[in-house]
């Protein structure tokens, strides 16, 4: 545990049985949470070498509930974190010693849907997958699949802006939200966006989504919901190291091909893979492409052909296609079960979530490889390769001491690097606590300022999450400050909310 | 009037930090196709004219990095050769105002929001601003977002700075996201429909295997016998003509279908996204639940309107003669009954300066919007009243 949380409040903590009565006189009966054995189930996410009880939780049922506890806890100074099924990998759900968890899981259905206008309206505590299953008889699905897609709720992926393998063609969340039912801190209840495009004035819609439950509690979500494509086809192809791989992903793209998705596993992600689920992948190859391509038969076919002809140039030694569902499913499987299959091989893993330019992919890899030696640290590696983002995957064991610690360290190593390329800290996963110390590596104080005054644009008093996403607590008013000449504020006749 | 053209990032702080000092206003230009925009207003013109140039195209990686100033059309020649397009179709509107093309600058287009007729499926600006670089209202340099295409570090800035029209700060750099321009591209057609059906058939076509790329709709008027409506089929041959195959049979109750030449579908889709042709002295954008855009154009039937549909129904281009604030009123409540907007693009000096240009914000999200533009811009040094009326006492 490297990373340090703000100092609790111990004049909040006094106040713990008075705040807990107050709060269940807004959401009565199971809706307050303050017997610590029940609140040991909320005290990590899944981020799990980060554990911490929160104070309480409160389980609302109605907007107005979120509304007023909200309100309260403004009013009298408590921090409220918001929570969805609490699968963030990042922690940004990690509670706090002296913060309300304010979670959203009774927040469970859908409102309403609208196929001409191919739009759902949700509760944030309906899941992912959840979206998917009640439009599926119409043909329709929700497109962004994070592979916890049978967990995680929309809100959390509001929050997070969760992707999935399918996001290099369909977009991230934020490119499937139309609209939210936003709470702010102070209890204020707005709507942002809505069932149309471009809505006039500043896109707050835009900010909100991916902003880790730090600008607003989500309460209802408008989602774009598609036609789900007539077919889809994979091809799997071995390679015998990762450059040629990449080069393969370089020519796919290169040629004007954005396939529904491309994945990318090193050979030890493939093996702990097929030792897992037996589905048939290659073992004696250095890197192996899953792509999906979808939509009418004879697009897929063309497309598949174009592909395995591109895989062919660039030295793919293995090849197979898809002949029906089951076999594409096959090879997914491997794929989406990479992370608890690596999780056979090492009692603990560590997975990273940084984008680089593809371009670099040798070269980052090689790094990875020799800072693995140095740490003394096992790593396997996914990749969505279509976008570069890379999911490391770093093998320790907790109960050997100072291993967790290496594997942080190890992680961070790779952060750097991914910036250093030109790439990003997170891609899909968030800062969090996670990467939030590592900010300062990819953004200037200027910059992070910048972000922190939208947080005060919203929430002031920085009661909601505090702690993360940014490494410098600064008060609003701080931020506020400019130097204004000889005293004077210019434009005093503008309004100032 | 004043208009400073700024070389570098550092020459726009310095001109940012002179207005802060005398209380002077900045508008930021780029070509300025836009000036006529919003209410009419006073202000120190900076010019983003000599802050043009490429700094970074990879092709493979789907990712360019311009200057601002950059003009639209160098840029879209440049993806252009590469096979590559802005997937979100901006286009130039100074035609629209009278004005030559060729004005429309990159960062103009994307801080004005514009997305054509693929808006519908490919997204807005907003969905392929990747990251900038900027000059805030506090006179300070900074960057938000990256230059790869997937990344969720920190607050979604670009997101606020697409549309902004100018208003948090002045971009100096983009970086946006290209995607491969279809191999094949055709438009098939039905005509003779009414603004219902052609709603009815385009939400069909939308939510089908078909997966077309656009589909708007122009109704029959002095130049046009018959209305039309145009569905776009876009990706590689083979699918591109199995999906043209589906549409005849999915919309067989609507009527037949035609293929139309390049020229003719070119010179439709001009039309419907982006309202070329589109006479009167006003004209209104509609942005509504597609469902909804019959009903709103039956609604201003009384006020003869000239009309075109995109998105699917989504945007509704709408001119009229009615110059008087009575006609503007009834636009938006009928944008506003629809469960949508209506923005005002192009008017007389005396309308803009009594309807404002955009749809007005519920007061907490407007408030909330406002404490979000005080937070990059504390002065309001680029608060120029272009989206503001004038109150008595406000
Ligand atoms: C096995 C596994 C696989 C994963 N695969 C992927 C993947 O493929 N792609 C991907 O993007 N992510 C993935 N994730 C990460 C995670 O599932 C996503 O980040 C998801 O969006 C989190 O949703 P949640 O409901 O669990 O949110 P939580 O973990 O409960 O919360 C996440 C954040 O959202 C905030 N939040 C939650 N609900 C709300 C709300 N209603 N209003 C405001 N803020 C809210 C919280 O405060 C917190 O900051 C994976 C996680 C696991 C465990
Ligand atoms: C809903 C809608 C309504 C529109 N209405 C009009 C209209 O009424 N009139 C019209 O001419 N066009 C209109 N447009 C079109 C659009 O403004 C132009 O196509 C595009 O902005 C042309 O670029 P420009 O360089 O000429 O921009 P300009 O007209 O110079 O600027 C457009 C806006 O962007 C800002 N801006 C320019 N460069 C930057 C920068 N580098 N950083 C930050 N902000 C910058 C300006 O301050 C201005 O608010 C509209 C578009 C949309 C989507």
């Amino acid at each position: 545990m490297s990373i340090l949380m703000p100092d609790p409040d111990q004049a909040v903590l006094a106040r713990r049985a008075g705040i807990a009565e107050a709060l269940r006189g807004i959401v009565p009966g199971e809706g307050v949470i303050d017997d610590p054995d029940a609140l040991r189930p909320y005290e990590s996410d899944g981020l799990t070498a980060y554990r911490q009880p929160p104070m309480l939780v409160v389980l609302p049922e109605t907007v107005e509930q979120v509304s007023a506890v909200l309100r309260w806890c403004h009013a009298e100074g408590v921090k409220v974190v918001p929570r969805g099924s609490g699968t963030s990998l990042s922690g940004g759900a990690l509670p706090l010693a002296d913060a309300v968890l304010l979670g959203m899981g009774k927040f469970k259905r859908v409102l309403a849907i609208d196929y001409d206008d191919r739009v759902a309206v949700v509760q944030p505590g309906v899941t992912n997958l959840a979206i998917t299953q009640t439009v599926e008889e119409r043909g329709f699905y929700y497109a962004p699949d994070p592979s916890s897609q049978i967990a995680c709720s929309i809100g959390g992926n509001v929050a997070e802006n969760a992707g999935g393998v399918h996001c290099l063609k369909y977009g991230l969340t934020t490119n499937n939200v139309l609209g939210v039912e936003l709470v702010l801190m102070d209890g204020e209840i707005v709507r942002l966006g809505g069932r149309h495009l471009d809505p006039c004035g500043l896109d707050l819609l835009g900010v909100i989504v991916g902003s880790e439950g730090l600008l607003g509690v989500v309460t209802e979500v408008t989602v774009r919901i598609l036609p789900k494509p007539e077919s889809a086809r994979a091809v799997l192809v071995g390679f015998p190291d990762p450059e040629s791989a990449g080069a393969c992903v370089a020519q796919v793209i290169a040629e004007g091909i954005i396939p529904a998705g491309m994945e990318m596993m090193d050979r030890t992600a493939i093996h702990a893979a097929e030792a897992f689920v037996n589905v048939g992948y290659p073992l004696d190859v250095g890197a192996l492409l899953i792509v999906e391509v979808d939509g009418p038969a004879a697009e897929c076919d063309y497309l598949i052909e174009e592909i395995a002809r591109i895989a062919g140039a660039n030295g793919a030694v293995t090849s197979r296609t898809s002949t029906d569902e089951r076999e594409r499913m096959a090879f997914w499987a491997g794929r989406k079960a990479a992370f608890p299959a690596v999780g056979r091989i090492s009692p603990d893993y560590y997975c990273m979530d940084g984008t680089i330019p593809r371009r670099r992919l040798p070269e980052v890899l090689r790094r990875m490889e020799q800072l693995s030696v140095d740490y003394g640290l096992g790593v396997a590696n996914v990749f969505h390769a279509g976008d570069g983002n890379l999911h490391p995957l770093i093998l320790y064991d907790a109960n050997k001491p100072g291993e967790l610690e290496r594997a942080e360290a190890f992680g961070n190593d790779i952060l750097r690097l991914c910036v250093e390329v030109g790439g990003v800290l997170t891609g899909e996963h968030g800062v969090g606590i996670e990467k939030r110390d590592l900010m300062p590596v990819m953004f200037s104080e200027t910059d992070l300022q910048q972000q922190q005054r939208v947080k005060c644009a919203f929430d002031p008093k920085l009661l909601l999450n505090p702690g993360k996403v940014f490494p410098t607590l600064h008060r609003c008013a701080e931020l506020g400050r400019m130097h204004v000449h000889a005293g004077q504020v210019p434009f005093p006749e503008l309004p100032r909310f | 009037m004043d208009m400073i053209i700024p070389g570098s990032a550092q020459d726009l702080c310095d001109a940012v930090a002179d207005a802060l000092r005398e209380g002077a206003r900045l508008e930021i230009r780029g070509g300025g196709s836009k000036a006529a925009f919003g209410a009419p207003r006073d202000a120190r013109i900076v010019s983003m004219a000599a802050m043009a140039g490429v700094i970074d195209y990879d092709p493979a990686e789907l990712v360019l990095t311009v200057r601002a100033g950059t003009p639209l059309a160098d840029v879209e020649a440049l993806v252009a050769g590469e096979q590559q397009m802005l997937a979100f179709e901006p286009f130039d509107h100074g035609p629209l105002f009278g004005a030559p093309a060729g004005a429309a600058t990159i960062g103009g287009v994307v801080a004005a929001g514009v997305a054509g007729s693929r808006r519908v499926t490919a997204g807005g600006a907003r969905d392929h601003l990747l990251g900038f670089t900027a000059v805030s209202g506090r006179g300070e340099t900074f960057v938000a977002g990256a230059r790869v295409v997937k990344n969720v570090t920190g607050y979604d800035l670009p997101k606020l700075m697409a549309g902004s029209w100018g208003r948090i700060g002045a971009m100096t750099e983009l970086t946006l996201k290209v995607l491969p321009r279809p191999r094949m591209a055709v438009t098939v057609a039905i005509e003779g429909l009414d603004c219902c059906a052609a709603h009815a058939a385009m939400a069909r076509a939308l939510g089908s295997h078909a997966d077309v790329s656009a589909a708007a709709h122009v109704p029959k008027g002095p130049d046009r016998a018959r209305a039309i409506t145009l569905f776009r089929l876009a990706g590689f041959p083979p699918s591109v003509e199995a999906r043209a195959a589906v549409l005849p049979v999915l919309l067989a109750d609507h009527g037949a279908l035609r293929r139309l030449d390049t020229t003719e579908a070119a010179a439709l889709w001009h039309t419907a996204g982006a309202a070329a042709g589109l006479a009167g002295a006003v004209l209104w954008r509609l942005h509504l639940p597609p469902a909804a855009a019959p009903g709103a154009v039956a609604a201003l039937e009384p006020f003869g309107p000239r009309w075109s549909l995109d998105w699917g129904g989504g945007l509704v281009w709408l001119a009229l003669d009615d110059e008087t604030p009575a006609a503007a009123e009834q636009v938006r409540a009928a944008a506003a009954a629809a469960e949508g907007e209506a923005m005002l693009v192009r008017a007389p000096a005396s309308l803009r300066a009594v309807v404002p240009a955009q749809h007005p914000r519920a007061p907490l999200v407007a408030a909330l919007e406002e404490r979000v533009r005080r937070a990059f811009d504390p002065a309001g040094v680029f608060e120029i009243g272009r989206f503001e009326i004038a109150r008595s006492g406000g």
